[in-house]
């Protein structure tokens, strides 16, 4: 009994002195900032724009990077598929199912901005019944592939908007790990697709780049905030167009995997300046993207056909048809 | 039956003399208000993670409840010597065995009662409907499944020497239970033999109590269980409280009272 008092008082003892010590140690690291390549500490008292906050401050209100150090990313990740997981209302792999169809999630490829890695059949990954015990329990938890987006169990689409419920677990997995940026690019697409709020979906990329500057991602779906929503083509080319130039920078430092999953977004980038130069009357431009769009694409052929569209209509501009006579 | 209601209601008002109920259910209604309160994008109609995280706390709670309520029953009489006295009276042991397990059934029956009332509460405020059917369906599969688990520790209390030790084994089955239990026979397969005979029979023959967990349907506001698979899951919980109950009568013929 006294040897357990002990322990007990000892483990209390070093509670105390393990908080004491955060408290002590954590308002300083207020002034602690990571430089870009990330390998040393540098101390930040004034404002450069080269290196990257920590946010390891409880001013910020960032709690999870103090309580829960690198291991928040586990976390984070485990509740991104929670999204996913709600996205599917409930209907969703476990570890013993075959999640091949699943290995992306539904939520971020039907943005249209993610490569998918999804293969096999996303309906019936439980298989056939295997006995009367799991054919009895499947009555029993949602056995049916829907999509939120799509109107959910009840098929309905006038119910679309209840992919906000997916929200939650983005905003939890972004605030445990700030550097994922699909997190932030999947929330915006929702909530300005669906929610028809764009406001906070700007407001939610101009955090993501705030904690991950210069990606190319969070800068095409800001453009899409400001061409869809705002009708503000300006300001939408501007974001594009540095986009396209932060993609063109980090491209070559990406490992294979990553320059792969890049070519869909800088394609997307390219073709939709080429679409808003088009509108815009800038064909010559509008060709130019349409090439670069090319260069990345799967699909050449297809884009081969936009660009001899727009070569035509430019052809128009300086060829009037001559019409006869008579 | 006079007798079994009269134990029963012994247990029954044990339960509302104790203070855990009272401090499990206002610990749930605060972390709900609190996770109520979280604004996430402005969007005061996001409902559903509010749902899960109230629903999971019901099942802790009334798990917690329904395992320790009944492991100390007979362990306690037997402590405070009051259980000579009680089989002094015209009472048997199969009576008291049966009264002990209506009391806790009844108890976490009420304790039931109150969390969900609170849970359709909290998600008609956000969601301005009431799905009765499917909160039935969910509370009534949620009772039964608490039905066996107290039938099961009240074996246990039985068999095993304290009620911590009972309660532990209990968590630790009821935790396997519903995390593998519906995949035991793939577990099966990637064994070796014997083990892996021995593991495909344990899938048929333990209690599954997935069967009674409806949270994800609840949740994402799934159409009702057909009703004759929602009987038939009752039938089969009622199977097993039976054997679980005829075992505990058999253990407690042959055990020494004092």
């Amino acid at each position: 009994m006294a040897a357990s008092r002990t322990y007990f008082w000892l483990l209390v003892v070093l509670l105390v002195l393990c908080f004491g010590a955060a408290a002590r140690l954590e308002p300083q690291f207020q002034f602690m900032r990571l430089s870009d390549d990330r390998k040393h500490w540098v101390v930040d008292l004034h404002t450069d724009l080269n290196v990257k906050p920590l946010r390891l401050s409880r001013a910020t209100g960032d709690f999870f990077n103090v309580a829960l150090g690198d291991s928040r990313r586990m976390f984070a990740n485990n509740f991104y598929v929670k999204a996913d997981e709600y996205y599917h209302s409930g209907y969703y792999p476990s570890i013993f199912d075959d999640n091949a169809a699943f290995k992306t999630a539904h939520m971020a490829e039907d943005t249209g901005a993610v490569s998918t890695k999804n293969s096999g059949d996303e309906h019936g990954f439980l298989g056939p019944t295997r006995n009367w015990i799991d054919a009895f329990g499947r009555h029993f938890f949602p056995d049916r592939h829907t999509h939120l987006d799509a109107g959910g169990p009840q098929d309905d689409l006038s119910n679309s908007g209840d992919v906000r419920e997916i929200l939650p677990w983005l905003k939890l997995s972004s605030d445990l790990d700030p550097d994922n940026v699909q997190t932030y690019t999947v929330t915006a697409f929702w909530l300005r697709e669906r929610m028809n709020n764009a406001p906070e979906a700007e407001a939610v990329l101009h955090d993501g780049l705030r904690n991950c500057p210069g990606s190319y991602d969070i800068l095409f779906e800001l453009g899409r905030v400001y061409d869809e929503s705002y009708h503000e083509h300006g300001r939408a080319r501007n974001v594009w167009e540095e986009a396209a130039r932060q993609w063109k920078k980090t491209y070559p430092n990406l490992n294979p995997e990553e320059q792969k999953d890049s070519l869909l977004v800088m394609e997307q980038i390219a073709t939709h300046l080429a679409k808003l130069e088009e509108d815009a009357g800038n064909l010559p431009k509008a060709i130019d993207w349409l090439q670069q769009a090319q260069k990345v694409s799967e699909t050449p052929d297809v884009l081969q056909k936009d660009i001899d569209r727009v070569k035509y209509k430019l052809s128009l501009e300086f060829n009037p048809i001559l019409k006869p006579l008579y | 039956m006079k007798n079994i209601f009269a134990v029963a209601g012994v247990v029954i008002k044990e339960l509302y003399r104790r203070k855990d109920f009272y401090v499990l259910f206002i610990v749930t209604i605060l972390i709900c208000v609190v996770m109520a309160s979280i604004n996430i994008y402005n969007d005061a109609h996001i409902v559903r993670y509010l749902k899960e995280i109230c629903l999971d706390l019901i099942w802790l709670c009334t798990l917690v409840i329904a395992v320790t309520t009944t492991a100390r029953q007979i362990p306690a009489e037997r402590e405070n010597r009051t259980l000579l006295p009680l089989l002094a009276k015209p009472l048997t042991r199969v009576q008291l065995i049966l009264g002990k397990f209506l009391g806790c059934w009844l108890a976490c029956g009420l304790t039931l009662l109150c969390f969900y009332a609170f849970f359709g509460a909290l998600s008609a405020s956000r969601e301005h409907q009431l799905p009765v059917a499917n909160y039935f369906q969910a509370a009534l599969l949620h009772w039964f499944m608490l039905g066996i688990i107290v039938a099961f520790a009240l074996l246990g209390s039985l068999i095993f020497a304290a009620p911590s030790s009972n309660a532990t084994i209990c968590f630790v089955l009821i935790g396997g239970i519903m995390f593998v239990g519906r995949n035991l026979d793939r577990v099966a397969l990637t064994l070796r033999e014997p083990t892996r005979t021995i593991v495909y029979w344990l899938y048929f023959v333990i209690p599954h109590l997935e069967f009674y967990d409806m949270r994800d349907l609840v949740v994402h506001n799934w159409p009702t269980v057909p009703w004759l698979y929602f009987g038939l899951a009752l039938l089969y919980a009622v199977f097993y409280m039976g054997v679980f109950l005829i075992g505990a009568c058999l253990v407690f013929r042959r055990k020494a009272v004092n």
